[in-house]
């Protein structure tokens, strides 16, 4: 090979790179490893994570542990929908392009908005790409107002991404679980480009989605709306309640937890909005012997056509947890999928009622929940869930942190892997931990601070 | 009206009322009507209408989709930029243990010790391989990467009190380079290219002022050249006070042999499904991450995976972490991991959680079946196989119709320009990807970067033989020999794809985006 190139060393195809510049030495790594070893490795750091076989998991806040169909393994996995890139060149990217047709479609039908995309990188960055829509969709109109119940992710991504829009983010607040309808209103006015919703919020609570968008409407503002997939078999789909765009994190369709990623991103809009949409599209179309097939449309708002005008930066997304999505969806079924939703609906209301009559604890809202819902504790929240950390329960999601309004709050989310019995389980972790903390705060003995990280 | 043959039904028109395959688990707990749990008028009265089929249906319909694709597994897959290298099946063993793939990611860090330090491991990897500091993995995709940088490039200079308002970037930059200087609130400054390939320097000089807030580079460049006059370059930006953008989509071509630290690179991104074994999943997923230097680490996104002395202190700021002889139990006698929210600077999360976890386990893989050694070892093949290939298409026909863009050696790709083929022979760039479909290729980039007339990009990677490399050449060799007795043969290619060609301007013109039903 270096014959027919003409050199008599790789070295010299180097050359081009000017000498102070090449590295002198080895790169500080270890050596190579065989695939026996690397799997060990691998397989010692996997253990010391404790995962969702080890813990009973009630954590959400986003992410679900949710039954992962075996079907959708066995697809994924295959080289013909794994290995490929982008599909720029149609006539062999057939696969691809149809499974995202179809998952388009499931999207689109999801949230009862006509337009769907191929998906973006997750449900956070999507609402601030939402936000960017908006911007050119009300001709350069730069505020936001966002709900308090929006993703504590959701919002900081937004702040973050706002600089860059040159753009202001108003927060509305909540109350007793819910948007403040008469905040957001007064929030509201003709330079505010969206208005970003979530329905569940992230304290659980299902929002009037369309009573709240009546302020968007009346100022000329976008009505952005972030949903949960696996709600709306059952809630009312935002496309019905005024919303322009809806989006999503699609974690719980079809995609695995792994420690948050990688998962997609879904993204619905009006018909309006369908040249403004951000990233991949596919769309229908004949070739030219008359057969049908698929192609990558509208591809005159993107990077590699467009540039600096494109409406959106986005390259390489997700496609292969869209098609993890598309497939559960199709396993799930017309009748499965609202099955489901009733499903976390009715144990997610055992669970509030049930975890609620423990005592030291209550309900931190009275909002109705669809499959998550918050508690107030009587006790230090993160005493409490290391005591049921210790009896193999991950027992839920701090809302301190994010909400230091909520000192005391807990998060808890239901999927169909959590059994009534586990839910039992839990109810009586929590009872004793917060017993046991009362007795350690009677017996006036100082809080342990737990090993390890602060 | 088009056919609707058997291969082509969507999973929908497969739907029959009353099928399905799943079966869910029995309630277990009392069932009132909805109406009790939720006000009516936020419930949905009419459920999607998702299709009803049954499993062994389901199977069939995605294994038929599968064979309407053409993968990396089946053949040589050249696409210029991207780096279409092997993706190890090993990687997709470790991702899918349970202790990675059903890993909370609200997970105490306590009892995410192990997911914690994989990604401190790869962070520090990628630092070394970068020959800068601090490493956040959080972007999502090179773009998302770009994006950060600007917005850390923003930061930067808001902290110094300056607002600048321009970024530079050459005319041969990726689409998204100029896209993400728009989302981040800069206007783009395109900079010329010599006739070496390279940035155009008294273009450069002319154009670098104190609005510059950052040079966005790809080096080697996406015509596969390394640019020699890089530090020259950087001593001019950083001079004029910018900061210097990588462009990461080329590291496959340096790595264990030269660092964007040391070329005097601030940001760097890095595309794990290139360089670093990521499967390409038919458009991701991927992982961008991106290291930084000293100045602008402050600014990094929240949440940051930090290492702390078991015993308490924080460690001082960057101790060199040599990664040599480190085994996990001494990671996990002496010190803790954590994510670090407390980062008065930063520029803020980029998305939800901790970035893409998964891809990060892939490619920490990747980097320890490879090591320090087979790394480089990687890039030298990379940069051998693209002069192999470049060196037999400047022989014969395809050094007659498609000369070579910039005529030195390449490094891990190469830009052809099919100019004298679109003129000599009357077929253009696309009639010459679409008839490589019929031999069994995937054709390269085409049309990119667009300095160059009829341009196609092509990086074989170091996966692959010679005798893929040589069948390759035989094939384009034999495809021009064809269109100098035949050029309609190009001209209606492909004949033997599942669809031929198809009609992107309907599909743009009156956009049918999803299945109608009824």
């Amino acid at each position: 090979m270096l014959a027919a190139i003409g050199v008599d060393s790789v070295a010299e195809l180097f050359a081009q790179v000017p000498e102070p510049l090449r590295l002198d030495r080895p790169l500080a790594l270890p050596e190579g490893m065989s695939e026996a070893e690397v799997y060990e490795r691998l397989a010692e750091l996997a253990a010391r994570n404790a995962d969702c076989e080890e813990q009973v998991c009630f954590l959400g806040a986003g992410m679900y542990d949710h039954y992962v169909p075996a079907i959708v393994d066995a697809i994924t996995q295959r080289s013909e929908f794994l290995t490929p890139y982008t599909p720029y060149q149609p006539e062999i990217s057939q696969g691809g392009l149809q499974a995202m047709f179809e998952f388009q479609t499931a999207m689109s039908e999801l949230t009862a908005l006509p337009v769907a995309t191929a998906g973006l990188y997750e449900g956070p960055s999507s609402v601030a790409s939402a936000a960017y829509l908006a911007i050119g969709a009300t001709r350069g109109r730069r505020r936001f107002v966002v709900s308090r119940g929006v993703h504590p992710h959701s919002r900081e991504t937004l702040e973050t991404y706002a600089v860059g829009f040159g753009a202001e983010v108003e927060e509305a607040p909540l109350a007793d679980g819910l948007t403040d309808a008469a905040a957001l209103a007064a929030a509201v006015d003709d330079e505010t480009a969206a208005v970003l919703l979530q329905s569940p919020n992230f304290l659980g609570s299902v929002e009037d989605v369309e009573a709240l968008g009546a302020a968007a409407k009346r100022h000329g503002a976008l009505l952005v709306v972030a949903v949960d997939p696996m709600t709306l078999g059952v809630l009312r789909p935002p496309g019905e309640c005024g919303a322009d765009i809806a989006l999503g994190e699609g974690q719980p369709l079809g995609n695995r937890l792994d420690f948050g990623g990688p998962s997609f991103g879904f993204f619905c809009g009006a018909e309006e909005l369908i040249r403004k949409l951000p990233g991949r599209i596919a769309g229908e179309t004949d070739d030219v012997d008359g057969r049908r097939g698929f192609v990558l449309a509208l591809q005159t708002r993107e990077q590699h056509i467009r540039r600096e005008k494109a409406t959106h930066n986005i390259c390489t997304a997700q496609a292969l947890n869209a098609l993890a999505a598309t497939i559960h969806l199709a396993w799930l079924g017309r009748e499965g999928y609202r099955e489901l939703g009733e499903l976390l609906l009715r144990r997610t209301a055992y669970a509030r009622e049930r975890l609620a009559a423990v005592p030291g604890v209550e309900p931190l809202h009275g909002a109705p929940v669809a499959r998550e819902f918050a508690l107030r504790l009587g006790a230090p929240v993160e005493r409490v869930l290391e005591r049921c950390a210790e009896r193999g329960i991950a027992a839920g999601y701090p809302l301190g942190r994010e909400y230091p309004e909520h000192e005391d709050g807990l998060l808890i989310a239901i999927t169909e892997r959590r059994t009534r019995a586990q839910i039992d389980d839990l109810a009586e972790a929590l009872g004793a931990a917060i017993q046991a903390e009362a007795g350690d705060l009677v017996a006036n003995s100082a809080t342990k601070s737990p090993e390890g990280v602060r | 009206m088009n056919q609707r043959d058997e291969g082509v039904l969507t999973i929908y028109e497969r739907s029959k009322p009353g099928r399905r395959a799943a079966v869910l688990p029995d309630a277990e707990v009392p069932e009132p009507p909805l109406q009790e749990l939720i006000p009516a008028k936020l419930l949905r009265t009419e459920p999607p209408r998702l299709p009803e089929v049954a499993e062994p249906e389901i199977v069939r319909h995605y294994n038929r989709l599968s064979r309407r694709n053409f993968d990396l597994d089946t053949g040589f897959y050249p696409l210029g930029s991207c780096t279409m290298k092997h993706n190890p099946r090993l990687n997709e063993r470790v991702a899918a243990l349970p202790g990675h793939a059903r890993l909370h990611p609200a997970q105490d860090p306590r009892r995410a010790q192990g997911a914690l330090e994989l990604m401190w491991l790869l962070q520090e990897s990628l630092a070394e391989i970068c020959g800068l500091p601090h490493v956040s993995l959080q972007p999502s995709a090179g773009s998302h990467g770009e994006l950060a940088g600007l917005l850390l490039t923003r930061a930067f200079h808001a902290d110094r009190g300056e607002a600048r308002t321009k970024v530079l970037a050459p005319d041969t930059s990726h689409g998204t380079n100029p896209a993400s200087v728009t989302m981040a609130g800069y206007e783009i400054v395109k900079v010329a290219t010599d006739e070496r390939g390279g940035v155009e320097m008294d273009d450069l000089r002319a154009k670098v002022d104190d609005e510059v807030a950052c040079l966005m580079l790809t080096n080697p460049n996406t015509l596969g050249l390394f640019d020699e006059n890089i530090a020259e370059i950087a001593a001019l930006i950083h001079e004029a006070g910018g900061t210097l953008y990588y462009d990461g989509a080329n590291l496959n071509a340096v790595m264990g042999h030269s660092r964007p630290g040391d070329m005097g690179f601030d940001i760097v991104h890095v595309n794990l499904h290139k360089s670093f074994s990521q499967p390409h999943g038919g458009g991701g997923p991927g992982a961008g991450p991106i290291a930084v230097s000293q100045r602008i680490e402050p600014f990094l996104p929240r949440p940051q995976v930090v290492r702390r002395p078991k015993q308490g202190g924080e460690p001082p700021w960057r101790e060199h972490h040599d990664l040599t002889n480190l085994r996990p139990e001494q990671g996990e006698a002496s010190y803790v991991f954590d994510l670090d929210h407390d980062r008065p600077k930063s520029i803020g999360r980029l998305r939800g959680f901790q970035g893409n976890f998964g891809v990060f386990v892939r490619s920490y893989a990747y980097i320890l079946s490879l090591g320090a050694d087979g790394l480089a070892e990687a890039s030298e093949t990379a940069v051998l196989n693209a002069n192999y290939l470049e060196a037999r298409l400047a022989e014969g026909r395809a050094g007659k119709h498609l000369p070579v863009a910039f005529d030195r050696h390449c490094m891990h790709e190469f830009v052809l320009s099919g100019k004298p083929m679109k003129k000599d022979l009357g077929i253009a760039t696309l009639d010459l990807a679409k008839r490589l479909l019929d031999f069994g290729f995937h054709p390269p980039t085409v049309y990119f970067p667009l300095l160059v007339d009829e341009a196609l990009m092509v990086e074989p990677t170091e996966t692959e033989t010679k005798e893929s490399l040589d069948a390759f050449a035989e094939a384009i060799d034999q495809i021009l020999a064809e269109a100098e007795d035949d050029p309609e043969k190009a001209k209606q290619a492909p004949y033997t794809t599942p669809v031929r060609r198809l009609d992107e301007v309907k599909a743009t013109r009156k956009p049918v985006v999803r299945q109608p039903l009824d």
